[in-house]
């Protein structure tokens, strides 16, 4: 299955690469890379591919199939176990993340939002939260408080500054987990899931936001099972198969019109519904209602 | 029915415990007298006064202090009912463990007898009476400083005060994640709840309950496993660092002054 896939789109990775081929600058260099949980069970295999500067990347595939996984490998919180990842030219590995200043820049340069902001949000309020990140990498205490107050203004959670993380709403958990990223000021921003429990207002209001945060400096690499929002922010789509491999890496537009592609990927389904007699069958994509 | 009493019993329970945190939480922002003090004056001050209930010597003076105490809480905002419910739910156990058997225990002058034999002495009632009045200044100023501080500023003054920043960080974790494992305890409970009709048996209840404590152990370490991995991501390398933004205003100064007068006058009291 993995392989037919992989099949399908190799002509457009190749058009995809061939485009950029004039100053590259590449973030994350990735080969053979592989990832297997305890118990020999994989997670990603044979993954290989380069990100570079200015690209907006969505994270596609099915439940399981080792989106969080990759994010985590980026964010230089797990380590593969085959292959190889550069980030900005070092290798890396457990050594050279674990303390030094690589690992004080590379913390500064790369944010990663999780899933479950009950995870991310650790600290007895909201203004502890953004400043934890500024406080760990050593910035001066003035810098701190004006990177803590601008993140909560962008993401207009300032009244929310001296609250608990436990008395927020999950819209508003979420807003803050993002901002005590953006109090890094990072390059690199991973987003695991962003808007999964966000209602479509929230939801506009984050791609809006990411659209304006990105610049051809800054990365955003997210993971969704959200095909509208791939349309809308993503520049480049990485899809990751039922055998925990990269099965497609295009533009956008191109593969979200491939319907055949999508549903053998699992990435939509088919509907069957009955009209007195006749069964009748089409796709189904999920629409939240949200337009631009 | 039985199995009924204990599901809404226990989901009783949860939904108190999170009702009180959120109560906690108001009234330790509400504007009263404790809330406007610096966290580091009150701490040391409070704790200055529950070393002094250690020291005094005489029962009026313990007296006086509870009522200083209650004095702080109609000053400080907090509902009456609220507060002596919290203080009183130790004082009937620590009564039944401690301080009855000081009763009769105690050798001394004869107070109550009983057929010609000395049931309770003076000095037993005295013993009994201070023990329980010194669990009560104890409680009430303790209750005082945590009613009264957000947990955030308590654990920046104990912080202040040199106390490790892993503790501290420890803390302040421990008490954002009970919180949340309260949530998903009680998010089990009643999805149990929703797919039973009638009840259980005692026993099928317990096999349960095991369960679900096996599972929400399962998910605490699988919590803290992914918030150790989101520490690192924010670039924690073994040592928390916290912004202090403790300042001392005038009332500080007012307050912590007329604590070491109040403490000089009751060793005064007690040790001359």
């Amino acid at each position: 299955m993995g392989g037919f896939l992989r099949g399908c789109r190799i002509i457009n990775i190749r058009v995809h690469l061939s485009m950029s081929s004039t100053e590259i600058v590449n973030t994350f260099e990735i080969k053979n890379l592989g990832y297997k949980y305890p118990g020999n069970i994989p997670a990603l295999s044979q993954v290989n591919l380069n990100i570079r500067e200015g690209e907006l990347v969505a994270l596609v595939g099915a439940n399981g199939s080792g989106k969080s996984t990759l994010l985590k490998l980026l964010d230089g919180l797990i380590f593969p176990s085959s292959g190889e990842l550069r980030a900005f030219g070092t290798v890396l590995s457990e050594k050279v993340v674990d303390s030094g200043a690589f690992a004080r820049e590379f913390r500064r340069k790369v944010g990663l939002v999780f899933q479950d902001p009950d995870v991310q949000l650790f600290s007895p309020t909201v203004w502890d939260e953004v400043t934890f990140g500024p406080l760990q990498l050593g910035i001066p205490k003035e810098e701190i408080i004006s990177r803590g107050l601008e993140a909560l203004k962008l993401l207009n959670v300032t009244h929310l500054k001296e609250r608990p993380p436990y008395l927020l709403s999950g819209g508003e958990k979420k807003k803050v987990s993002l901002a005590s990223v953006l109090s890094l000021r990072p390059q690199v921003l991973l987003l695991d899931e962003p808007t999964t429990g966000l209602d479509p207002r929230s939801q506009g209001n984050l791609i809006d936001f990411l659209l304006e945060w990105s610049d051809e400096h800054k990365v955003l690499i997210f993971s969704t099972q959200d095909l509208d929002i791939v349309e809308e922010l993503a520049t480049r789509v990485l899809v990751i198969g039922s055998d925990h491999d990269i099965i497609a890496d295009d533009k956008p537009e191109e593969l979200l019109s491939d319907r055949d592609f999508l549903l053998k990927a699992n990435l939509i389904h088919e509907h069957s519904h009955r009209h007195k007699e006749l069964v009748h069958r089409h796709e189904h994509v999920h629409d939240h209602g949200h337009h631009h | 029915m039985k199995g009924k009493s204990f599901l809404a019993g226990n989901i009783s329970s949860f939904t108190q415990a999170l009702e009180s945190m959120v109560v906690t939480e108001d009234l330790c922002r509400a504007p009263g007298l404790l809330q406007g003090l610096d966290p580091r004056v009150k701490v040391i001050t409070l704790v200055l006064f529950i070393i002094l209930v250690g020291l005094a010597q005489s029962l009026p003076i313990l007296i006086l202090i509870f009522i200083f105490a209650f004095v702080c809480v109609i000053l400080s905002k907090i509902p009456h009912v609220h507060f002596l419910k919290r203080l009183f739910i130790f004082i009937p156990l620590f009564t039944a463990v401690i301080a009855i058997p000081a009763l009769f225990i105690t050798p001394g002058v004869p107070l109550l007898s009983l057929a010609g034999r000395t049931i309770i002495t003076e000095q037993g009632a005295r013993t009994a009476g201070f023990l329980i009045m010194r669990v009560v200044d104890s409680l009430s100023l303790g209750l005082l400083l945590v009613l009264t501080t957000p947990w955030t500023k308590l654990l920046a003054a104990l912080r202040w005060l040199r106390l490790p920043s892993l503790i501290v960080a420890v803390l302040g974790m421990t008490y954002r994640y009970i919180f949340l494992l309260l949530h998903t305890t009680n998010a089990m409970f009643l999805a149990r709840r929703s797919r039973i009709i009638g009840g259980f048996r005692g026993g099928e209840n317990r096999r349960w309950l095991g369960r679900a404590l096996v599972t929400a152990m399962m998910k605490s370490q699988y919590l803290s496993e992914e918030v150790y991995l989101a520490m690192l991501s924010r670039g924690y390398q073994g040592e928390v660092y916290i912004l202090s933004d403790l300042t001392m205003r005038r009332r500080d100064y007012l307050w912590a002054a007329f604590s070491v007068v109040a403490a000089l006058l009751i060793l005064g009291c007690t040790y001359l």
